[in-house]
């Protein structure tokens, strides 16, 4: 079997590794125009910020590519051939496949703003990217981002460490207001104000406007403001990357059309990752997952199907985490911005307001826990899904809280203070503290 | 990588400039060691100490207040900007400079010490005064050496100030140095014992159970020696499983060690440097094990020898005895794991040289509850993990799998979890069951790392 897989990137490799395991026979080739060899899109950031060289955000170093027979070609795949079962590259090569794997990513979204195409405006989504925000953002002095989401606020870091000043316009009235609840967006704002970010929210981008030779020079905001600013980082959101299905029989909407077994409506031609969209996405799970976690999982269970083995994808109890500058973020299971009708929350926050916990439980399943937010604290992935998967009802969480707890050694045990609150919120839940930190090997076994 | 990220190399992107208070207090450094430079030159006793101690204060003091500056003020977190785009610590022109610098310095120390004894001799009240003898060039070198622990080490807290476990990983290395590894000693010589390190054991410090210094030590010491042989026999073969057992090697090599103590302080600002390639692997067990191996065999045979009152070897054993303190004591351990610290990283000498980093990490990796913990899912291979790594573990092949991180030379530094901006890592001593265990929430690939 020839697989061809378009695209290098955490869904595109996982699936190949996938394969490759489970079918060590199998002629596998990996189709990349971004870079030779698979990088890590997370940690573009750091690279900007001097922590990393560009090569030291590469997950694999460059051998084991030939040691396991993955062949890689750096080149654009320009048109799909579904009835032949061919790509084209831009190299002028051809090549056949029996089954092909899209996982081509996304592009930086942008709305029809007017000046939107100056220099000095762009999004992050890739290596060409950070390079021209590199040379861009030389010696500025003024930078807006617009966007108020997960690389709104990495956007801002990078520009800060090179003493620019940032403005952020933010639509909503909080920080990532689609998703988190007020308290932990007034953390994240917190921490923006340390920072000497400066945010507009309840504000959009409304015109960019260019100097003489062509330069962003300053941007107009829905309020009517004019901010100066020599650089614009789009950080509105990413949308899937169709540029090399669109005319083919590969039927698209937003993204390219998959089924369960991420198959789209041309058989042997699969989907996954961020360019995907599922035809029938599970219940509260969105349709297009874009996210380095989902694309794992994606690649992971294409890669089943692939090997000949038809996997279901089952994204499983969610699961995800960011870092606002120094305020490090987990999330499990669901905690909606606005509670859902009939579920409880308790919040916990020290007064200093360096750190917060939030657990989401329902009254009506027997205190069921259904989701947990973190902030400034690092919580168990295993504990805590265990406990959702088990629906384990909120006092037993509490009462064992310390088993969760995955801060290093000698870090503050705040279970104590946490348990305090708690039943002072739900004296009729009211539990005693079972579980400190060191006992956690007892619950792992659950 | 493709040519669009050429641009990111090395050198070209601007760095904020240096404002009047660093670039005062850079120069006060400088003056400082200027002014030590002076003294090394001065023959006249008076004006070289005056010299020395001015020099003194103003590197110290000029150190300090620059880290404060630099790490102490504003937000705590991870201070790592512009980290690889410095020449100082990218190995660029000043990193050569510096590497330069402290190599010369220990060849100097080593076989040429008669350069170094005006700076000796402005030594001799506070020698005289600590051991009741004049000073020597050791005296010097461990003056320098535990003022660069103490001062670095006021570095690192301001640096690390956001974690609880660098804040007391890093004064147990500073309390070490100056107390068992520099006041200790000097007291101990004050009172006409032996000068005895007690945070030093076989087979770092090999000669401790060597015959010639066993008889000395029970000889010259009476009592004291005896414990110290005792004491001595018992760290090397008893605490030392028995701690790596239930805390890993972290308990020696970055809590206690005056090698780690150097590494972790002054040494701090080149962890990124360390090899992290599979080659650079292969390179280590190739050295490290086989380093073990010779020094366990001349300690053998040095017995031998003496039981066979040197009717089977001779001169054979003093020989292998003599050219291991040259290449491994000197060379290695001083020139290259020193000296070469800006260009090569923190810990080379603790990576590929040391017979007692091979001893602990062979008992951390098959008898011992300690290992670093991955958190389930969450890891997004941004390698940060691994660039801090001053051992040169590639961590995030093992976080990006799930995988628990078990590895011979692992120190426990802990600078991976603090680095880590997922909460991914922890150091945890757990049960030996399932330490190997792989999270279930990533189906890790099983295609081998290293063969
Ligand atoms: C700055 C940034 C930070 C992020 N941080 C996080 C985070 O912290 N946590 C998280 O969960 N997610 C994060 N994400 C999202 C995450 O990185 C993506 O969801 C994930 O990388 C998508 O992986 P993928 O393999 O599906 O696609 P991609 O990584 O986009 O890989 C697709 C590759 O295919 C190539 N390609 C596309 N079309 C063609 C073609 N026709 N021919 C040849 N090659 C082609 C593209 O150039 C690209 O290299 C971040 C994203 C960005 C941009
Ligand atoms: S620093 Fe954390 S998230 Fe990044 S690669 Fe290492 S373990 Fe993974």
């Amino acid at each position: 079997m020839h697989l061809v897989i378009i695209g290098n990137g955490i869904t595109g490799v996982t699936a190949a590794l996938t394969v490759r395991r489970r079918q060590p026979g199998a002629r596998i080739t990996l189709v990349s125009d971004e870079s030779a060899h698979h990088y890590s899109r997370t940690a573009l950031m750091y690279v900007y910020m001097g922590h990393m060289r560009a090569q030291d955000i590469k997950p694999y170093e460059d051998w084991f590519w030939s040691e396991n027979r993955l062949e890689l070609i750096q080149a654009t795949a320009t048109g799909l051939d579904t009835g032949r079962q061919q790509v084209h590259l831009s190299t002028g090569v051809t090549l056949a496949y029996d089954k092909l794997l899209l996982a081509t990513g996304s592009v930086t979204k942008r709305y029809g703003w007017p000046g939107q195409n100056l220099r000095g405006v762009q999004g992050l989504y890739g290596l060409p990217d950070l390079a021209r925000m590199e040379q861009d953002t030389r010696g500025i002095t003024q930078a807006v981002v617009v966007g108020g989401g997960l690389i709104g606020v990495e956007l801002a870091e990078m520009l800060h460490t090179r003493g620019i000043h940032v403005t952020m316009l933010v639509r909503e009235a909080r920080y990532w207001g689609s998703v988190l609840p007020p308290e932990e967006a007034r953390l994240v704002d917190q921490q923006l104000t340390a920072n000497g970010i400066t945010v507009r929210y309840q504000t959009e981008l409304a015109e960019v406007l260019a100097d003489a030779d062509g330069r962003v020079r300053a941007v107009r905001t829905t309020a009517d403001e004019e901010l100066p600013a020599q650089w614009l980082g789009i950080a509105t959101g990413v949308a899937p990357n169709l540029s090399l299905v669109q005319h083919t029989a590969v039927e698209t909407d937003r993204g390219i059309l998959v089924n369960e077994q991420l198959e789209t409506s041309v058989p042997g031609v699969y989907a996954a990752g961020d360019c995907a969209q599922h035809r029938q996405a599970g219940a509260g799970e969105v349709p297009i997952e874009q996210l380095w976690y989902t694309g794992r999982m994606q690649g992971e269970t294409v890669g089943h199907t692939l090997a000949g083995q038809p996997t279901p994808y089952r994204r499983g109890i969610w699961f995800n985490s960011a870092k606002f500058f120094n305020l490090e973020y987990q999330t499990y299971g669901q905690v909606p911005a606005r509670p859902a009708a009939g579920s409880e929350s308790f919040y916990w926050e020290p007064a200093n307001g360096q750190r917060a916990l939030r657990i989401n439980f329902d009254p009506a399943r027997s205190f069921a826990v259904t989701g947990f937010n973190a902030l400034g604290l690092r919580l168990r992935h295993d504990v805590c899904e265990a406990w959702l998967r088990e629906q384990a009802p909120v006092q037993t969480v509490v009462a064992h809280l310390g088993a969760a707890n995955f801060d290093p050694e000698f870090y503050r045990q705040h279970e104590p203070e946490i348990v305090a609150h708690f039943n002072r919120a739900f004296p009729q839940q009211a539990v005693q503290l079972r579980q400190g930190k060191c006992l956690i090997s007892k619950i792992l076994n659950l | 990588m493709s040519s669009a990220d050429s641009s990111l190399a090395l050198g070209h992107s601007p760095l904020p400039a240096t404002n009047g208070t660093e670039r005062t207090l850079l120069t006060a450094v400088g003056l400082g060691l200027l002014a030590l430079l002076v003294a090394a030159f001065t023959a006249d006793v008076e004006q070289a100490r005056l010299s020395f101690y001015a020099g003194l204060a103003l590197v110290c003091g000029g150190t300090l207040g620059w880290s404060w500056y630099k790490f102490g003020r504003g937000e705590e977190g991870v201070q790592q900007n512009n980290l690889w785009l410095r020449s100082s610590t990218s190995r660029g022109a000043v990193a050569w400079v510096v590497g330069i610098v402290l190599t010369g310095f220990y060849v100097v120390l080593y076989w040429y010490p008669h350069y170094l004894e005006n700076l000796v001799r402005t030594l001799d009240p506070f020698s005289l005064a600590l051991r009741a003898r004049p000073a020597d060039q050791w005296f010097l070198y461990g003056t320098f050496y535990t003022l660069a622990v103490l001062v670095m080490g006021g570095r690192a807290l301001w640096k690390y100030r956001n974690s609880r476990y660098q804040l007391v990983r890093t004064g147990s290395v500073m309390f070490f140095q100056l107390g068992f590894a520099f006041i200790l000693p000097g007291i101990l010589l004050f009172f006409q014992k032996p000068e005895f390190y007690f945070t030093y054991f076989w087979p770092l410090k090999y000669d401790y159970l060597f015959p010639g210094t066993v008889d000395y030590l029970i000889k010259d010491g009476q009592a004291l020696g005896v414990f110290m042989v005792f004491w001595g026999a018992l760290m090397a073969f008893l605490a030392t499983p028995v701690l790596t057992y239930f805390y890993g090697k972290r308990w020696y090599c970055s809590w206690v060690c005056g090698c780690g103590g150097l590494a972790e302080t002054a040494g701090d600002a080149y962890r990124q440097l360390s090899d992290k390639s599979r080659r650079a692997w292969r390179l280590e067990v190739a050295l490290i094990y086989p380093i073990l191996g010779f020094i366990i065999l001349v300690t053998l045979l040095m017995w031998a020898d003496r039981l066979l009152q040197n009717a089977l070897l001779g001169s054979v054993a003093g020989g292998l005895y003599k050219t291991y303190g040259f290449l491994i004591g000197a060379v290695f351990s001083g020139v290259v794991g020193v000296g070469f610290y800006p260009i090569l990283g923190n810990r080379v000498w603790c990576r590929f040289g040391c017979p007692m980093a091979a001893y602990l990490g062979l008992l951390q990796k098959h008898f011992s509850r300690f290992r670093i913990t991955t958190n389930g899912g969450q890891c997004i291979s941004c390698g940060n993990c691994s660039n801090v790594c001053e051992m040169g573990i590639d961590v995030k092949q093992y976080a990006q799998r799930g995988e628990p991180i078990i590895r011979a030379s692992c120190v426990g530094c802990g600078m991976c979890s603090n680095a880590c901006p997922r909460g991914v890592l922890n150091l945890e001593n757990g049960p030996r069951e399932g330490r190997y265990q792989a999270s279930p929430l990533i189906h890790a690939d099983s295609l081998r790392i290293l063969s």
